[in-house]
């Protein structure tokens, strides 16, 4: 269940209260977030829409401990981020969250299963055991075949499925995606969606997602405008999302 | 290591850039390598000399001759082990740029006070029982392929001049690494019974072996004393001074050579620094997805410090293997003209702890500036 007020569900996966976020241009103060809630369940698919610099990328950097906001909290699993230090901050990302960007944001020098490696480099696991992970998140995104390949040898769609598999095979709390799908065509787009649904679907993920486009953002379960800083508006559009998140 | 391969690939994803940077370290330390040993062979004289022995020579000047009677009177001083004396004898073999050094020994002594340049007992029975007799270093007698038996003729340039011959009856060989083994040795008598009359009976200086290195300086003032106010007043040094002081006649060659040895590192440091700042810029993006995924700054600053450190050492490798090959060679060609050049180990050793440094300072900076990148701003730019 999604819900944008404050008195939301305690026992949320994700939780938001207050969040505060200015920024300072020029010595003007320019505040992106105001006093924003939100809940989100476990396995909840939610799509934040909004013109640009409404603060979309923003939230998200801030749900994914990528910046700290000026006032307010977020708690994940129980988890208080906004009070960490930089380090624990990294290893919080590195256990909770995976990151799905617009550009894919592959390292273009290291094959398909080497750069879906990288996040568990940061664990104990041995080597055949990191090799049998990645093997199951390329599968899961349906390119066991590429593993070998280099990102240069592989379509904007298939980058971004490699980008996927990195997000998901250490396992993570929640996946952010910022525009997954701004920079494919729409057949491109299509099967990305029909990938993260999967991941929600079958896979029980919990998925935040940043997007300008509408057909897009209607294949989540719960769709969040944001205006001027503020959760103005909710649309729920599946019947899989619980009733009554939206303000 | 886990992390090996992705820095491996960090590292040869620009190929060219990378042969460069490397063959700049490799050119620096073969230039390092060669000053160093050039220093090295300069300052050697000091470094190996034994440190009891003691150099007397003329007061006024080396060139200026001193008497051979002073042998006995130095002798007879508390303290002395032996005295040898020795003339230089500057002629020319066949051309003038094969130079080597050639010195009228007395053999009576010779083995006494260089102790460490070794000749086999049955050549220098040879050679005392042959009046044209020779001594040459190994690498002299290797240069010019001579052979125990040869006859060797060379023309004098001082002492009358004319053709002289010698008989190479053996071959020295120094027992310490650096020891001079260009030297050429003969007969203090042919010596005499050549020259003209105004040089007989003259030795250029006295090398006095002692019983202790404690009695040098007491034996060295001693020496001056004795011979104070004659018509041959004496300047007595230990062997380390002597050398010394003969090596600052060609200037002030240590200065020279950390000055280009300064110049060759900062300039390298300049490169690759500056590489290692490209590098690490045109990877912003990269190294901010590492950051968000879950590496920890040090970690950042550890993968740039590897590449930078990797590329020093493999560089510095590179470039030291050339000089372990190159320097020998080119030390046979400047044979003559400059001491032996040698390679030691501790240079090796001081050559790569320079490029380890300069591979780290090089990395340092575009190591913190990654460490320090903000992942939202690295983000906001890609």
């Amino acid at each position: 269940m999604v819900s944008v007020n404050a008195d939301g569900n305690s026992k949320a996966l994700i939780q938001v209260r207050g969040l505060n976020k200015t920024y300072r241009r020029g010595g003007e103060p320019i505040q992106v977030l105001q006093g924003l809630n939100l809940d989100v369940d476990k396995g909840d698919f939610v799509a934040f829409m909004g013109p640009s610099g409404s603060g979309k990328t923003t939230l998200l950097n801030l749900l994914g401990g990528l910046d700290v906001p000026t006032a307010g909290a977020i708690s994940v699993a129980g988890d208080e981020i906004t009070h960490m230090s930089s380090g624990r901050l990294t290893e919080w990302r590195a256990r909770h969250v995976g990151f799905v960007f617009q550009m894919y944001n592959l390292v273009p020098v290291l094959t398909a299963s080497q750069n879906v490696e990288l996040p568990l480099l940061l664990t104990r696991l041995s080597r055949s055991e990191r090799k049998a992970h990645v093997e199951a998140a390329l599968a899961i995104v349906g390119l066991q075949g590429r593993a070998d390949h280099f990102p240069r040898q592989l379509s904007g769609g298939q980058e971004q499925r490699v980008a996927i598999a990195r997000a998901v095979v250490s396992d993570p709390t929640f996946l952010l995606c910022d525009e997954p799908t701004g920079d494919l065509d729409r057949k491109s787009a299509d099967e990305i969606m029909a990938l993260i649904e999967e991941l929600v679907r079958q896979h029980k993920k919990t998925v935040l997602m940043v997007t300008h486009d509408p057909v897009v953002a209607a294949r989540a379960h719960t769709v969040l405008h944001l205006e001027k800083g503020v959760l103005v508006e909710a649309a729920k559009s599946s019947p899989g999302a619980a009733a009554g998140g939206a303000a | 290591m886990k992390f090996s391969r992705l820095i491996w690939a960090n590292l040869t994803r620009k190929k060219v850039r990378l042969l460069l940077t490397l063959g700049s370290f490799a050119v620096a330390l073969f230039l390092f390598a060669f000053l160093a040993v050039v220093r090295d062979a300069f300052s050697r004289g000091g470094g190996i000399a034994s440190a009891n022995r003691l150099v007397t020579i003329n007061r006024v000047s080396i060139i200026q001759s001193l008497p051979l009677s002073y042998r006995d009177k130095i002798q007879n001083i508390p303290g002395v082990q032996s005295v040898t004396h020795d003339n230089w004898f500057g002629a020319v073999y066949q051309d003038e740029k094969n130079f080597f050094p050639q010195f009228v020994i007395d053999p009576e002594n010779q083995r006494k006070v260089y102790s460490e340049l070794v000749v086999p007992d049955d050549q220098w029975g040879n050679f005392l029982k042959d009046r044209q007799g020779a001594i040459a270093g190994d690498s002299t007698a290797k240069r010019f392929g001579w052979k125990i038996g040869d006859r060797i003729p060379l023309k004098a340039t001082a002492y009358g001049g004319g053709a002289w011959e010698f008989n190479l009856d053996g071959i020295y060989h120094g027992t310490r690494p650096g020891d001079d083994e260009t030297q050429f040795w003969f007969q203090w008598d042919y010596f005499e019974e050549r020259v003209p009359q105004s040089f007989k009976g003259q030795a250029g200086w006295y090398t006095v072996r002692l019983n202790s290195p404690d009695d040098a300086l007491r034996v060295a003032k001693t020496i001056d004393a004795d011979f104070a106010n004659s018509p041959y007043e004496t300047k007595t040094d230990t062997e380390s001074a002597f050398a010394e002081n003969w090596v600052k006649q060609f200037g002030n060659i240590e200065l020279l050579i950390l000055s280009i040895g300064s110049v060759v590192f900062f300039t390298l440091l300049l490169v690759t620094g500056n590489t290692m700042a490209i590098s690490v810029r045109e990877r912003t993006g990269e190294l901010a997805i590492l950051k968000a995924i879950g590496f920890r700054d040090g970690s950042v600053l550890f993968f740039v410090l590897a590449e930078a450190l990797a590329i020093a050492l493999v560089g510095g490798f590179v470039g030291l293997g050339l000089a372990l090959l190159a320097i020998p060679i080119l030390g046979q060609s400047m044979s003559g003209m400059l001491p032996p050049l040698v390679i030691s180990k501790t240079m090796l050793a001081t050559a790569l702890g320079f490029a380890l440094l300069v591979g780290m300072c090089s990395g340092l900076l575009p190591g913190i500036g990654a460490m320090r990148l903000r992942v939202v701003d690295a983000l906001r730019r890609i």
